[in-house]
This record gives structure tokens, sequence and C-alpha cells, in this order.
């Protein structure tokens, strides 16, 4: 009896983690590169024209998009070699379980560069993220799904062209625009002390992004395996 | 891998069939002239603008042009995954190439006319920046389908990216819309009546004309190139 989607999906989501928790390659690059996001990002205004609460949103998003998108592109190149995916493909699961499971799979690592990028952004920036730990944390689960979302599907079809990983961000980039200015605006206002019904609009926004890509994501995933 | 669907529907026109003139895209020519004609010495100058404000005759067919090309790469994806017949993905193909170069004459008549205008030559306001998100998609589009070497393969991909893309434009245009807006109100396609004089009107209403039917006939071109090619590449076996 072929498991149901979602013990299935969180199979794969169980091996790809197991893959990343045994190797640790992509999850350390992506973490350094963050880091070195956020020192880089720092040298690249004048600190006494800009403070560093004003810029804090937008280098917190800015690496989170870069650094998720390291990620995603080993979620399907992982099945290239020696053609994994085949297996994966004729295992007795639906196709909607194997895009969950990837999705889930990067949704972990996502968030796992967040937790330690946003103390990270506090530390070095001197800006007060984990008093509003709850919220902020709200806002980067809300954007990590759709990043996921949009991400995962893209990278299941970018390794299968002729540009492969290069093709990814020229994909997925215009895709993460909704996504990175509700999380910066939100973000922003969280900093400045603003009411949280400020964010409302936002958030929605985010909300609405994550529903309507998590489900087209899902519909179209089957079409862009080749087998 | 071979792929099955291509002997179906790569026959519609051969390309012997065809020399001559392409009378769609003389007549597309020749309107185009005379809508400029009319622009420049028959329609009178706005009064605050002046003659910045003719480029409008441009900007906005070019735009609905544009807006119809990915509309109808969003249709035929939705219509390829559906039937599976490949000249939905020609049509797809198409439509996106001429978008694109038609976003291209947006994204470039728009600054000219905000420089007197708005006195910059680009603002990060809501349609602005939907229209260069809009670009940075279907150029992404045609660089996925170059990328592709499998022809159904090719014509799946693209047909997701398309639907999705068409998915994206309301949330670039909600999300930069709450970020700021300062394009001037539609004046012409409003539930109220449209507010610009009728010289102006019919003049726009030309123009747009002439537009559409460029975008018909490059199209037209555009899908029979594709067509060839994709006979070419069945006749090598490929």
């Amino acid at each position: 009896m072929a498991p149901s989607t979602l013990p299935a999906a969180l199979l794969i989501a169980r091996k790809d983690l197991a893959i990343e928790f045994r190797t640790r390659t992509a999850f350390f690059s992506a973490l350094v590169f963050a880091l070195l996001g956020i020192v880089i990002f720092f040298f690249a205004w004048d600190p006494t024209a800009v403070s560093p609460l004003d810029l804090a949103p937008g280098v917190l998003w800015g690496i989170f998009t870069f650094s998720g998108l390291l990620g995603l592109q080993r979620s399907f190149s992982l099945e290239q070699s020696d053609r994994a995916i085949d297996a994966l493909l004729g295992a007795p699961i639906s196709r909607e379980s194997i895009y969950l499971g990837k999705a889930i799979a990067n949704l972990v690592f996502v968030a796992a560069v967040q937790v330690i990028a946003i103390p990270a952004v506090q530390l070095f920036y001197g800006v007060p993220l984990l008093e509003h730990a709850a919220m902020l944390a709200l806002i980067a689960l809300m954007a990590a799904i759709g990043l996921v979302a949009v991400g995962t599907l893209f990278s299941a079809m970018a390794v299968n062209t002729k540009l492969a990983e290069m093709l990814l961000p020229v994909l997925s980039l215009p895709f993460f625009v909704p996504i990175v200015i509700p999380a910066a605006q939100a973000t922003a206002r969280l900093l400045s002390g603003r009411p949280a019904s400020e964010s409302v609009g936002w958030l929605k926004l985010l909300l609405a992004f994550d529903i309507v890509f998590v489900v087209a994501c899902m519909l179209a995933f089957p079409y862009t395996i080749e087998e | 891998m071979t792929t099955p669907s291509v002997p179906a529907s790569a026959e519609d026109t051969s390309p012997a069939q065809r020399t001559g003139i392409d009378w769609l895209f003389a007549i597309a020519v020749i309107m185009i002239a005379l809508a400029l004609t009319r622009v420049i010495y028959y329609t009178p100058f706005e009064a605050v603008q002046g003659p910045a404000q003719k480029i409008f005759y441009l900007h906005l067919p070019a735009a609905l042009c544009a807006f119809t090309a990915f509309g109808v790469v969003a249709l035929s994806g939705i219509g390829y995954l559906w039937l599976g017949d490949l000249r939905l993905d020609r049509a797809a193909e198409s439509s996106a190439e001429v978008g694109v170069v038609f976003t291209t004459v947006v994204l470039v008549t728009g600054p000219i006319w905000a420089r007197p205008v708005w006195g910059t030559w680009w603002t990060w306001d809501a349609r602005l920046t939907l229209t260069l998100f809009l670009w940075f998609i279907y150029v992404g589009y045609i660089v996925l389908r170059g990328a592709i070497e499998d022809r159904a393969l090719r014509a799946r991909y693209s047909a997701v990216l398309g639907i999705l893309g068409s998915l994206l434009i309301p949330f670039i245009h909600l999300s930069v819309y709450l970020f700021r807006t300062l394009h001037p109100r539609p004046i012409v396609i409003k539930p109220s009546a449209p507010s610009l004089p009728p010289e102006m009107l019919t003049t726009l209403i030309i123009s747009f004309v002439a537009f559409f039917l460029f975008y018909l006939a490059l199209v037209r071109q555009r899908y029979r190139l594709a067509n060839e090619r994709d006979l070419l590449e069945l006749e090598e076996g490929r």
C-alpha cells in the first residue's frame, strides 16, 4: 500500500535532511555566505548617513533570499547523481508528495539559516531584533514558505536545463519580490516600534502569496519532472 | 528523447507555400506610419505637458499590447498543459518574444516622457516597477526556453513559467502599490467616460489599432519561424 501524501513527504524531507546533516556542505556554505553578506553590507553604506536600524531589515531579507537560493540549488541537483530521481519517481508515491517533501526539507534549511543569521544581525548591527522574536518569527516563517514554494519548483526545473544552477536565480528572483518587499517592510515597522496593526496589510499579502503559490506550484510540479 | 507529439502538429503550414509579401505586416507598418503622422502633425499639444505628452500615443498602445502578449503566453500555457498541442507552445513562444519587445518600448518611452514631466528618468512607482519586473519575468522565460534541448520538455517548462508568471503579476502590483505610487491615474480605461479630448482619443485609438496589428503581424511571423524550426528539427531526427 502506497503511503499517502503527507507521510511520504515527511519521509523524503527526512532523507534530504539526513543527507544534509551528514555532509553539511550546503548548510555551512549558506551560513558563511549569510554572515559574509551581513558584514559586507555593513560597509556598503556610510554608517553616519544611514543608521543600522534602517539598514538591518533590508540586509536581513536580502541575505535570506540569496542564501536560500544556495540551499534550493542543491535540492534537486542532489538527485542528479546516479539519476537518484528515477528511484523517487518509481516509488509508489504521488508526485505531489515528492514536491512537498523537498519543500519541507528546504523550509527547514532556510529556517535554520534564519535562526543563526537573525541573532548575528542583532549582534553586528546592534538592533533589537530579538525583542520582537515572536512577530519576527511569524514574518520569517511566512516569507520562507513563499520562497521555498517557488524555489523548490524552479530548482526541479533548473537541473534539467543546460544552464542548471545559473538559471535558478534568473527564474526565482522576480518571484521573490512580492515576498521580500512585505517581509522587509514589516520588519522595518517592527524595528521602529510601530504598532503591529501597520504591518497587517503586508502580512496579508505574504499569506495570500503563500496560499496561491503553494497550491499552484504543487499542481505544476508533476509537469516539471523528466522521466 | 523522442517527442511523439511533434509530427502531429508541425505540418500546419509548409514553408514552400509562402512567398511574396506578408500583407498583415505591410498593413501594420503603413498603419503605424499613418498613426505617427497623425500624432505629430494633426493632434493638438496637451496644455500642461506640451510635446512630451505625444509619446503617450506610443506608450499606452505598446503597454496594452505587452499585457495582451503575456495574457496569450499564460493562456497558451494552460492550453498546452491540457491538450499537449505544440502549436499552442509555438504561440506562447512567439507571443512572449514579441511581448518583451513591446515591454522594452514601454520601458524606453516611459523615461523619455518622465524626464521633462516628472523631472526624473526613473522612479520606483508601482506601475514602473511592475513593468520592469514583467520584463524580467519574460526575459527569464526566453532564457529558460533557450536552455532546454528537448522539445516537449521545453514546452512543458515554459508553460509552467508562463502560468506562474501571470499569477505573480497581481502580487508584484500589490506589493509595489502598497510601497508607493506616482503614475498618472488611468485616463482612458476607467469606469466613467475617457477624459481625453475627442481629437486625442481618435489618435490614440488609431495608434492602438496600428500597434495591435503590428503585434499580430510580428507574432505571426515569429510563429512561422518556430514552425519551420520544429519541422527542421523533426527532419534532422532530433
